[in-house]
């Protein structure tokens, strides 16, 4: 950290930072809905998450200079007590949650007045800030159960953003719908594992069953409650083949939500997921290492071949980046699936990147589609000549995504392979070059339409996108680059993480 | 065998109505049904918690008698009225009238005389069904809008109009 944010702040802010960090958006969340201008809702907001912003880098400061911080809730210790534990793992998606529901702020303020009614706007905040304090809590807690409960308070204000996209496009009810349905499925199974654990363990505290299942871990109530969490958390990651609700969830709701979406709500569900394979659980256990190398890994394979493939063949630009979404989400999880420190920081590493580009990816047509109303990629023929900062950034980000050297994607995707080798996972190292060609199939669908193709009529109207979107389009399209030039940040913070999950080693 | 499955009849009870609300979930075209079935299935999650806060002989974790001991307390109005025989077989009361159950004896805790069913699970579950209304609520509401704009709550209905709606963009566009 080039300067220590927590020395500036005062005493009892950084006392209470962990519960800071989650309990402003909740409380602030059902004062906006009250308030009867809308620009009033989205300030407070904006002060509010950059309050939660600033806590994130005061936290990641704590952590870098204790090691684990641990908040006692209400003042009751834990195990007993619900905990608040920041560590390596987790302060860098606190920080990325952060950041991006700030720069998702700032992108709705032009696009809103398309996509939502002005009478709704203010609901429309209140259910953002709740979407964010839940996933921010997901990311922060140390209670298994506690978890749950964010997990639905994020997921149930996701399913409402979802279905504010029916202004424009109907289809957004049912997506919604069954986005609803999934995600409670998802959640139940979550819950049901919980109990397995908690009836072997008799404690709901992550680091209190961490230190009691290794004992356990030949019952089966132990390897049940496992196999549980695992589909439970799989399904609201939108891992191979528990994905069927996110491409149409992504491509039919509002913009706003759906560049948020992308950026956060899979990456916290999938940190949900490294916590307990690797926090709670212990990969060196025999049940683990089998899900790694013969269900986790191979889903990875496939979803990263097969989601790319089916991302080609997309007309509508926001589902070909979904269906892209749930084969990166693929590379995550390879990267999880190796099961060491390289290959667990160079997932982490590859998570972030990922929201860096497909939030700027979703920002860029977002921002064409403001002009022209429709995110077919036929409509976007020459559209890079009347919108060139707009496409230019979206180009940055393309390329990033396909991973071409000097951008961010480029150093994550080159990472996975090394940890991929170290393990001799020959096969992996096809996937990514596969999968990466695909990439370059539909990243080139889009560039060679917007760059290239002659304008039709139709695209006279395309204006450069406002000023309010440029600007957190483009400070992720530098992000870009600048973390594929210079990335120590961020594999700082990954290999910090990945020394959470196996303490000794050196990645 | 049969006293193996006769023994867990609450477990087979929990299975049974999980599977029955999953199979709906995802069978039915109607999506109140699909609620319905949602439901079910979140309903017998709460009710395998519950089970697993059950102990044989344990009362409602309320403390009470010997573990209560407020009430038998030197000057408090129950030790007055209690029986001779009770007095005695109870221990010495405790000047604080409180204990700590969750602290193990010899770190401030001391021994609970009483068997109790566990209250965290009951807690929980609370939690969850909280969660539950809300999600069944959110999800009605969705049908709702969804009879608003389609006229239909058929999963294929809803489908086919889908299906029309795109075959009508891309003729559209190629026009």
């Amino acid at each position: 950290m080039p300067f220590d944010v927590a020395s500036m702040l005062p005493d009892i802010w950084v006392t209470n930072l962990p519960a800071i960090i989650v309990v402003m958006p909740l409380i602030i969340a059902p004062i906006i809905a009250a308030l009867p201008n809308w620009r009033v809702s989205w300030t407070l907001s904006l002060i509010t998450l950059v309050i939660s912003f600033i806590s994130a880098l005061a936290l990641l400061n704590e952590v870098e200079t204790f090691g684990r911080v641990s908040y006692a809730l209400g003042g009751f210790a834990p195990p007993l007590g619900i905990e608040f534990a920041v560590d390596g793992l987790n302060a860098p998606i606190l920080l990325l949650v952060t950041v991006m529901s700030i720069l998702a702020l700032i992108f709705a303020l032009p696009t809103i007045i398309k996509d939502i009614r002005e009478e709704k706007r203010s609901l429309f905040f209140t259910a953002y800030l709740m979407c964010v304090a839940g996933l921010i809590g997901v990311a922060i807690t140390g209670d298994a159960f506690n978890l749950f409960v964010f997990l639905e308070i994020s997921s149930l204000s996701t399913y409402v953003l979802v279905a504010l996209g029916a202004t424009k496009d109907r289809r957004a009810l049912p997506a919604a719908f069954n986005y609803l349905v999934m995600g409670t499925i998802g959640a139940t199974f979550y819950v049901i594992g919980v109990g397995f654990l908690f009836a072997a363990t008799g404690t709901l505290n992550m680091a209190d069953m961490a230190t009691r299942i290794p004992e356990l871990s030949d019952t089966r109530t132990i390897q049940a409650g496992f196999a549980f969490i695992v589909v439970g958390l799989g399904l609201k990651a939108a891992i191979y083949p528990l994905h069927q609700w996110l491409p149409p969830a992504y491509a039919y709701a509002p913009s706003f939500v759906t560049v948020f979406l992308s950026a956060t709500a899979t990456k916290v569900a999938f940190y949900a997921l490294a916590r307990v394979l690797f926090s709670v659980f212990n990969p060196e256990l025999d049940f683990q290492q089998v899900l790694f190398t013969w269900v986790l890994a191979p889903l990875a394979g496939i979803a990263a071949i097969v989601c790319s493939f089916q991302a080609v063949f997309q007309t509508d630009l926001r589902r070909m980046l979904a269906y892209s979404s749930v084969a990166q989400v693929g590379y995550m999880l390879l990267g999880l699936s190796i099961g060491t420190a390289a290959g667990l920081s160079a997932g982490m590493f590859h998570l972030v990147n990922h929201a860096l580009l497909k939030g700027a990816l979703f920002m860029a047509v977002a921002g064409v589609a403001l002009s022209i109303g429709t995110t077919q990629l036929s409509a976007f023929a020459g559209v890079a000549r009347r919108a060139p900062w707009t496409m230019t950034a979206m180009a940055i980000a393309a390329l990033s995504l396909v991973g071409i050297p000097l951008t961010a994607g480029f150093l994550s995707k080159f990472a996975l392979l090394e940890a991929a080798l170290e393990r001799d996972w020959w096969w992996a190292a096809a996937v990514l070059a596969i999968s990466s060609a695909l990439a370059v199939l539909y990243v080139g669908r889009i560039l060679e339409t917007a760059f290239f193709k002659a304008p039709g009529p139709a695209q006279t109207q395309v204006r450069e996108a406002p000023l309010t979107l440029l600007v957190p389009l483009w400070i992720l399209a530098l992000a870009n680059i600048y973390f594929g030039l210079d990335a120590s940040f961020i594999t700082g913070l990954t290999d910090n993480a990945a020394g959470v999950a196996f303490p000794g080693a050196q990645p | 065998m049969l006293e193996f499955i006769l023994e867990r009849y609450n477990y087979w009870a929990i299975i049974i109505l999980m599977m029955i609300g999953l199979y709906i979930t995802f069978q039915a075209g109607n999506m109140i049904k699909r609620l319905v079935g949602l439901s079910i299935f979140q309903t017998s999650v709460f009710l395998f918690y519950i089970t697993l806060g059950k102990l044989a002989g344990g009362s409602a974790p309320i403390l009470y008698g010997k573990d209560y001991p407020k009430d038998y307390a030197a000057k408090g109005e129950g030790y007055e009225k209690a029986p001779g025989a009770v007095r005695n077989a109870y221990p010495e009361p405790r000047e604080e009238g409180f204990i700590d159950p969750l602290l193990p004896p010899g770190s401030g805790g001391e021994h609970l005389y009483e068997a109790y069913s566990n209250p965290l699970p009951h807690v929980l579950i609370l939690t969850a069904i909280v969660v539950g209304v809300a999600t069944l609520s959110v999800g009605l509401a969705l049908v709702v809008r969804i009879r608003e704009a389609y006229g239909t709550i058929e999963n294929d209905e809803i489908r086919e109009a889908d299906l029309e709606t795109a075959r009508s963009d891309a003729e559209k566009e190629a026009a």
